[in-house]
């Protein structure tokens, strides 16, 4: 298990990282997500030994590591752009790293070939190539193969995928995962995009101006985001203020610019009666009003944009208090004013 | 472009490098060949069988190949330190560093002999000189490419398990090499083809192919035997320039970006590497400087500032039939005169070059061609002239303004390396664009070319006059009396005996390099970042 502790960073004189610390299980994928600037890659870079911290440790299977140089360490680490070595060949590329261990000559071939072949590549047909005859996608296969060969014991991705288009890298995560999965890696994941991390990771590290802002799995992050920064960066938008006036069994109600609503409250984060707190609505909240239910989380607004998603509509609701609202809309039909009920359990409180 | 016009564009290069390069060498080819219009191959077995002439062109090689690695040595930790991190004071550094390169020959031969005494000569001092021209080159090239070798590079080599001396081997060096290969061979070329620094600082035992055509030439009056070893001087600087071309082609080829430039301040060992370059720049490079003009003050204070009344004073000297003074006027007139042909040739010529529509081949064989001139020595094409321009209708070689022809063509290289990047920066698509909302195509020029060109054209245009009020080898063989030069009369004064004599060399030494520095700040002011000189 790798052991990030009380990690801090200050370049010169801005702090990049602040007292941050987290767990990486054994066999697992962890994503640290982030907007730019919020210090992750600079974490990742600490972590490969590539840059030194101001204070705090890094452990493995509880050895503190952070005196080991970065060739000692025997990670992998993929690059943003590849770093791919444009005076090798592909096969000298992902051979590079079994060169640096002393394997015999015929057992580095069969293994750059066997890495090859992981990665979707024929050998015989990318081995000899020389890095500029590459596509991107083929560049980034080279890349993960090259990382992959010497059998990491932790892998670092630093946002692997940004180069690439967005079909390709939709692809390609996929492909990903499961390879990571099926050699049963330890990852370590650098992103910008959440719609990568929810894809990629069995856990999220969000992070924000150096710290940690919240650290679950990726339903727990979408379900629960604790702070207005997090629902935001996951693009939850539906934000509302409000008032804790009520409690009804697991129901919490709060009053707000819409009317009372009546939001599912975690157990672990019931909040106090008259406490201050935001409500996140998420976009599938939204559903046609049920004649025979109680007429509550009734809200009415007009439709001021729509565009078409597949399965569903999304739709811009504008409240008569003024506030827009996004949501995804199933229904066929679409009058405006739209009448609509929230659903308690699509919604969640920030504190 | 107007069909005349680009016609025009077309032809006036190759025209030009047809009648002021290719002729003359033919003259001399058939010169050495054919002396007297039939197959005399005499002078070639003189060369091959003369146990003289292979020491001399083993002297031209070995001093060559011995300033190039020095140079190297010297250069290669600057090259690293300027590469890599950032100080206070780098900027003026470099700009003193760039300083010699742009020098002419003669001011740094004086500065060199003001340095350690009068009129002292020796092998050694040589190679100091051609360490100082050429340090630059090295420094300018490889610390561009170094800069811009990225640190992820190193980085995945550390992370997939190579120490720090691996790395460099495996990774650092391999993709320097082309970028050191380029500026050696480039330094290689400037030191085989030595001239005025052979001639004033090895002393008279020493002699490379380029001053021995000269003697050959004008003392023995040779000719077949100075036109065979300008045609062995020719080739070999063809091969070398052949060579260079293909190793810039491969520099280019690694298309390294200028992403994730971070330099970082000097710190623990670099202190020490800081504090050597520092120290190698002042030695090597200002104090020799610094000795011309304080011999040039000393001087003076032991004979009167009356002693450099002579400058000015026709009957001072029995060499010239003018006032030594007229040089600086000379040295101008012929600077401007190269400017201008030099730049209505080179800006025809990069547009050629750059034509969207040339084949790889024909770009290659383009590049080559203008890229030639760079190696010629100076004196087989001063030599060339005056064979070939010597009867009617070309009987040119006694008019004072065939000189700028022969700088603009050694200039046209510069102009040319000069103009390229930026052209080749100009979206074609911009011209299009200025056309259709209704400019004419010569408007279109102005409007869209013009801006973008002219700091490029303006750093071209000092750098021909540079290279044109520096030139020493053609214009000693090509110039007229009546017509000094300032390069020329620092000659003259030098191999006259006498302390006066001696101190008029050195003032035009400073003279000479008062308007050279003030030339190359202005270049530096305007430096385009990814020119290659």
């Amino acid at each position: 298990m790798l052991q990030i502790k009380h990690l801090s960073k200050t370049y010169i004189t801005t702090p990049v990282l602040n007292n941050v610390s987290f767990d990486v299980p054994n066999g697992s994928i962890v994503c640290l997500l982030g907007p730019s600037g919020s210090g992750k890659s600079t974490l990742l870079r600490i972590i490969a030994g590539l840059e030194v911290q101001n204070s705090g440790h890094v452990l493995l299977d509880g050895n503190v590591i952070d005196a080991i140089p970065t060739h000692q360490r025997g990670f992998g680490f993929m690059f943003q752009e590849f770093a791919l070595f444009p005076h090798r060949t592909v096969a000298q590329n992902v051979a590079f790293g079994l060169r640096m261990q002393h394997h015999p000559q015929p057992e580095i071939e069969r293994r750059v070939d066997e890495q090859l072949e992981l990665v979707g590549l024929d050998p015989d047909k990318f081995g000899k190539r020389a890095i500029d005859q590459l596509s991107g996608g083929e560049r980034q296969r080279v890349a993960l193969a090259r990382s992959l060969a010497p059998q990491p014991r932790l892998l670092m991705l630093d946002e692997p995928l940004g180069s690439l288009d967005r079909i390709l890298r939709e692809q390609l995560i996929g492909e990903l995962r499961q390879l990571i999965k099926r050699l049963d890696l330890t990852a370590i994941y650098v992103t910008h995009d959440q719609a990568e991390a929810f894809a990629l990771a069995d856990q999220i590290v969000l992070m924000q101006a150096g710290q940690v802002a919240q650290i679950g799995t990726p339903a727990q992050l979408y379900r629960a985001p604790n702070s207005v920064f997090t629902a935001q960066f996951l693009g939850l938008n539906n934000i509302v203020a409000g008032q804790v006036v009520a409690f009804e069994d697991d129901l919490v109600g709060v009053e707000t610019v819409l009317g009372r609503l009546w939001v599912l409250a975690q157990r672990e984060a019931i909040p106090d009666i008259h406490a201050a707190v935001n409500i996140v609505i998420r976009p599938e909240a939204a559903q046609s009003p049920d004649a025979n239910r109680q007429m509550r989380n009734h809200i009415t607004g007009e439709v001021i944009n729509n565009s078409f998603r597949g399965a569903s509509q999304r739709i811009h609701l504008r409240h008569i208090s003024g506030h827009v609202f996004a949501f995804d809309w199933v229904d066929d039909v679409l009058p405006s004013p739209l009448s609509i009920q929230l659903r308690p359990g699509a919604m969640s409180l920030i504190k | 472009m107007i069909p005349v016009l680009r016609l025009f564009v077309r032809i006036l290069p190759l025209a030009y490098l047809g009648l002021f390069y290719f002729y003359p060498l033919f003259i001399i080819f058939r010169l050495s060949f054919a002396p007297n219009d039939v197959i005399d191959l005499s002078a070639f077995a003189e060369l091959v069988t003369d146990d003289y002439y292979r020491r001399i062109l083993w002297f031209s090689t070995w001093q060559a190949a011995v300033s190039t690695i020095l140079t190297l040595l010297i250069a290669l930790p600057a090259a690293y330190l300027f590469a890599r991190y950032h100080f206070r004071g780098k900027t003026l550094l470099r700009a003193i560093a760039s300083v010699p390169f742009v020098l002419p020959a003669l001011v740094v031969a004086s500065a060199f002999s003001a340095l350690f005494g009068p009129r002292s000569q020796g092998l050694w001092l040589m190679l100091l000189a051609h360490v100082f021209y050429n340090y630059t080159l090295v420094l300018r090239i490889v610390s561009g490419f170094w800069a811009n070798l990225d640190p992820q590079l190193t980085q995945a080599a550390a992370v997939l398990g190579a120490n720090g001396r691996r790395t460099w081997r495996e990774i650092t060096l391999p993709l320097l090499m082309p970028s050191i290969g380029a500026a050696a061979l480039l330094v290689f070329t400037f030191c085989f083809g030595a001239f005025g620094s052979v001639l004033l600082l090895a002393g008279p035992r020493y002699a490379t192919l380029e001053v021995e055509i000269y003697t050959q030439a004008t003392s023995f009056l040779n000719l077949p035997i100075a036109a065979a070893l300008s045609l062995l001087q020719m080739s070999a600087t063809l091969l070398l320039t052949m060579l260079y071309n293909r190793v810039q082609t491969r520099t280019a080829a690694l298309n390294l970006r200028a992403a994730h430039r971070i330099q970082q301040p000097v710190r623990g060992w670099v202190r020490w590497l800081w504090l050597g370059v520092i120290t190698s720049l002042a030695l090597l490079i200002v104090s020799p400087l610094f000795a011309l003009v304080l011999r040039a003050i000393d001087a003076a204070s032991v004979l009167g500032w009356g002693v450099y009344g002579a400058l000015f004073n026709q009957s001072s000297s029995a060499l010239f039939g003018v006032a030594p003074i007229e040089a600086v006027r000379n040295s101008v007139l012929y600077g401007l005169a190269t400017v201008i042909l030099a730049l209505g040739v080179g800006i025809p010529a990069a547009y050629l070059l750059n034509d969207k529509t040339n084949t790889r081949a024909i770009f290659t064989i383009l590049d080559t061609i203008f890229m030639l001139p760079l190696g010629t020595s100076a004196v087989t094409l001063g030599f060339g002239y005056i064979m070939a321009f010597a009867s009617p209708p070309l009987a040119w070689r006694a008019e004072p303004w065939l000189l700028p022809f022969a700088h603009a063509l050694l200039a046209l290289p510069f102009v040319v390396r000069t103009l390229s990047p930026t052209l080749r920066s100009i979206d074609s698509r911009l011209r299009d664009a200025a056309q259709v909302m209704g400019a004419s195509p010569l408007r279109a020029w102005r409007e869209i070319d013009w801006p973008i060109l002219a700091r490029g054209i303006a750093v071209a245009a000092i750098f021909a006059f540079t290279i044109s009020i520096g030139e020493f080898g053609a214009t000693l063989l090509l110039g007229q009396p009546n017509y000094p030069t300032m390069p020329v009369v620092i000659f003259r004064f030098m191999g006259l005996p006498g302390i006066r004599n001696y101190a008029l060399s050195l003032a035009m030494g400073c003279m000479l390099m008062l308007v050279t520095a003030i030339s190359f700040m202005v270049i530096e002011r305007l430096r385009i970042s990814d020119s290659e000189f």
